[in-house]
């Protein structure tokens, strides 16, 4: 017995001794799981669950306003909708999992919107949200053109839930698109928080369906496509030749496109630096994930290079109008201009980030040669 | 005296197994290579779905065949397996070798130097009795069987892949691998989830390791492998060698395909073994192949033929991966050369092409949205090969000017970062791509990589 007591001791000693001294390299081993860990506790796990609360009250506002149409029901609506658009610019970039699942992104915010298609919608009654076709008559956008874009003055646009013949099924319509904004945000938060959170941090390999690897393409994806080109490019003209004005985020409310470009800006930097969400403290992040490997390749400071080019994508925006469909009208060499600082990141992020991570692209035999 | 000794070598004559061994794991290989494929659904996604497809310079009429590229893939899964089977031998053997490379030709997106082994190891097969001993052509031709094949047949299989390996070899011999430990640097840390080896790869140290090791293997392999004596130990560093690629990077079944090809250098004695315990376990006579014959080709011209065009191909594959001497700059930079010359996994390239196209009568310009027409992989390869960003400038051309844009000029903002440096502009931006035609010739339009890589 005192034999094996003595055994037992050994054994404990030498495994205390190996957790101590560990022969392998575990001291400058970057914990990648980590950054997992603070991705979904401290930002997305949060952002989703305070859209979902302002989706929420949007749709409470929406009832409200349905009930008794009036003047202040109206503004009370209104500044429900802003502050649910905002919140939304920190989720869209997550398209992942359930949200993949859905097409979140695509039903919430697809615009220019189609108010023709809106329109038929509201005359005919008869319209299923869940196809496809009809992405662009709901959502975000599609409010936008209810709340602001029905007539010029607010009195006029009121008479369409008040007076109007059809002014029920107008109420029916604007019911029903905050009703499936908000259904749609809980099952991907329900979803995040009974399951797929950790699914999504255990699954911390390497590889082209591992969590990093997905994150860091839908990353850059969303930098790429709804951040560079959906709210600044496309409106400028980019990818068209002459500008587009109608193309701006939040056409119809006028003065509130730049807050939601200011705002993504916002959110896709934080998510670079792991900055929980609506707070000052950071985690482990893309940043810190660079800057590990960044001393062990003696190379350039990538992510200092990435925030600084963040910076100044923020500085060129701050001399653009709030509306951004008055500034492509007016002067739309400052959109341009920001969008060429836009456009610097993506080569950082796309080109020497992705390498420096070594992020599959997708699952294919390739060697690199 | 040698001219002697060289007659007399052709006169060899090498019991037949390693061959037939050789040929019946090589389609065995094969077949589960391609069933593989198909079963990853890649036929889909990489020749049904996309768009467009790049071409190897000369080989633009190669194109998937739309819904018969399926059929393509069977033809050569079964033309595998018959080959394996010994079964229609030279005819299974260049309907592989066709199909094959007809499929590796499709698309140059998804070049790997393996296949290309494939591809020119089959041609090889073309030309070799492999088909004499121990398969269903020997079973029913009395006169095809023979228990022994001139020993040349053998040997030049064996000097292929002496020839992949050294070369492979060679093409490490530059600072980036040995200086730098690059690309292995950048890699290396990304298997950081690898049980046991993960902790390893993160250290500094295991990259210098793994890439000193790896230039040092290439180099000495063929030897170990030809000299009896260092043999076992060789094929021992052969499968660990090809374990741990297997583990670290995608590359299929490759790996296998080189560990069941270095069987082929061990004595006869152990290749019938393993046709003796085949023959056990489907019930065959395998003594009703030792007929102690030595193969004789059909004809005396057949027989020189084979030589003079094996004599040939080997002249060329010595050669041809030299070809980028003849180019200017640095080869990793302008990849020209860099194709068909055994330079495995030299290079970590990552890069981004913007492509703006411009109105010539009004000058209005605006950016192409890359993903529109091609697929992430094909977006990724095309960004950092200066061969592809100018056939897919021309296919822009082509697709606008349907659109209606009379004589668009397209010009590419591009960057690329090569093994851990910075990013740095990859094409002149201010070229006019329509006006470039394809060509082998040196690419001016390609910025200068303003570093130096040394080495061969």
């Amino acid at each position: 017995m005192k034999r094996v007591a003595s055994l037992i001791l050994v054994l404990l000693f030498a495994i205390s001794c190996t957790k101590d001294n560990p022969e392998g390299p575990s001291p400058d081993d970057f914990d990648r799981k980590a950054i997992l860990e603070n991705w979904a506790d401290n930002i997305i796990i949060p952002a989703f669950t305070d859209f979902s609360d302002k989706a929420e009250e949007l749709k409470t506002k929406a009832d409200v306003f349905t009930t008794n149409p009036d003047q202040q029901s109206l503004t009370e609506l209104r500044s429900a909708w802003k502050t649910a658009y905002l919140s939304f610019q920190h989720v869209s970039m997550f398209e992942m999992g359930k949200a993949m699942d859905l097409r979140f992104r695509d039903n919430l915010n697809i615009y220019p919107t189609d108010t023709t298609e809106i329109q038929d919608n509201i005359q005919t009654g008869s319209y299923n949200l869940e196809l496809p076709s009809l992405n662009d008559s709901q959502g975000f956008p599609a409010l936008d053109y209810l709340l602001y874009g029905l007539g010029e003055e607010t009195g006029e646009i009121l008479t369409f839930y008040t007076a109007h013949q059809d002014a029920e099924a107008y109420k029916s319509y604007l019911t029903d698109l905050t009703n499936r904004i908000d259904w749609l945000t809980k099952q991907v938060l329900n979803d995040w928080t009974s399951g797929y959170r950790n699914e999504f941090v255990d699954n911390f390999g390497n590889g082209a369906n591992a969590s990093i690897d997905m994150m860091v393409n839908d990353y850059i994806f969303y930098y790429e496509k709804y951040l560079r080109a959906g709210k600044i490019g496309i409106p400028a003209g980019v990818f068209s030749g002459s500008s587009l004005n109608t193309h701006v985020e939040a056409y119809y409310s006028k003065d509130f496109s730049k807050a939601l470009f200011n705002e993504a800006l916002d959110a896709s930097q934080n998510f670079f630096n792991g900055t929980h969400f609506e707070s000052q403290q950071t985690g482990e992040s893309l940043n810190s994930y660079l800057h590990f490997l960044q001393t062990m390749k003696e190379g350039t400071d990538l992510a200092s290079l990435v925030n600084t080019q963040f910076e100044a994508v923020r500085t060129k925006a701050d001399h653009l109008n709030a509306n951004f469909a008055l500034q492509v009208e007016t002067d739309n060499n400052a959109m341009l201009s920001t969008y060429d600082e836009l456009q610097k990141n993506v080569v950082l992020l796309k080109v020497d980030m992705l390498q420096a991570l070594n992020i599959n692209v997708d699952y294919v035999d390739a060697d690199g040669d | 005296m040698t001219n002697f000794s060289l007659k007399a070598y052709v006169k060899t004559s090498s019991n037949a197994a390693p061959l037939a061994v050789f040929r019946v794991f090589f389609g065995l290989l094969m077949l589960i290579s391609i069933i593989r494929f198909a079963a990853n659904g890649w036929i889909n996604k990489l020749y049904i779905q996309p768009d467009f497809f790049f071409s190897y310079y000369g080989f633009e009429w190669v194109r998937p065949l739309g819904d018969f590229t399926y059929i393509l893939f069977v033809i050569c899964g079964l033309s595998a397996l018959f080959v394996s089977l010994g079964y229609q031998y030279r005819f299974s053997i260049i309907t592989f070798f066709l199909s094959f490379t007809y499929i590796e030709l499709m698309d140059k997106t998804t070049y790997l130097n393996h296949y290309y082994f494939i591809s020119i190891l089959s041609f090889l097969l073309i030309f070799l009795p492999a088909h004499a001993y121990f398969s269903i052509d020997a079973l029913k031709n009395e006169h095809l069987r023979s228990q022994k094949v001139p020993a040349w047949t053998i040997d030049s299989v064996k000097l292929l892949i002496m020839m992949v390996y050294f070369y492979a070899g060679l093409a490490k011999l530059n600072s980036d691998w040995l200086i730098e430990a690059m690309p292995l640097q950048i890699w290396l840390p990304a298997k950081y989830s690898l049980p046991l080896l993960g902790d390893f790869l993160q250290q500094q140290w295991t990259h210098y390791a793994f890439s000193w090791a790896g230039a040092i293997y290439d180099l000495t392999i063929p030897f170990l492998l030809i000299m009896k004596r260092t043999r076992i130990l060789a094929f021992v560093l052969v499968v660990i060698f090809h374990a741990l690629t297997r583990v670290l990077f995608p590359i299929g079944m490759f790996p296998y395909i080189m560990i069941v090809n270095a069987l082929i250098f061990f004595d006869a004695g152990l290749h019938n073994k393993i046709l003796s315990f085949i023959s056990r376990l489907l019930k065959i006579s395998k003594q009703k192949f030792d007929n102690a014959k030595v193969y004789s080709f059909p004809s005396a011209w057949v027989k020189k033929a084979s030589m003079g065009v094996i004599t040939l191909f080997f002249v060329f594959q010595l050669l041809f991966p030299f070809r980028y001497l003849l180019y200017p700059g640095e080869l990793f930079w302008n990849e020209e050369g860099f194709r068909f010359s055994w330079r495995v996994m030299l290079i970590e390239k990552a890069g981004y092409a913007n492509f703006k196209v411009v109105n010539p009568d009004n000058g209005n310009r605006f950016y192409v949205d890359n993903t529109q027409f091609l697929t992430r992989f094909q977006e990724k390869q095309m960004s950092t090969q200066a061969d592809f960003i100018l056939e897919y400038a021309h296919y822009l051309e082509d697709h606008y000017t349907k659109q209606g844009l009379r004589n668009p000029k397209i010009y590419v903002e591009s960057f690329v970062a090569l093994n851990g440096r910075r990013s740095r502009p990859y094409i002149n931006p201010d070229t006019d791509l329509t006006k470039i035609k394809p060509s082998l010739q040196h690419k001016t339009w390609i910025l200068p990589f303003d570093d130096e890589i040394k080495g061969l």
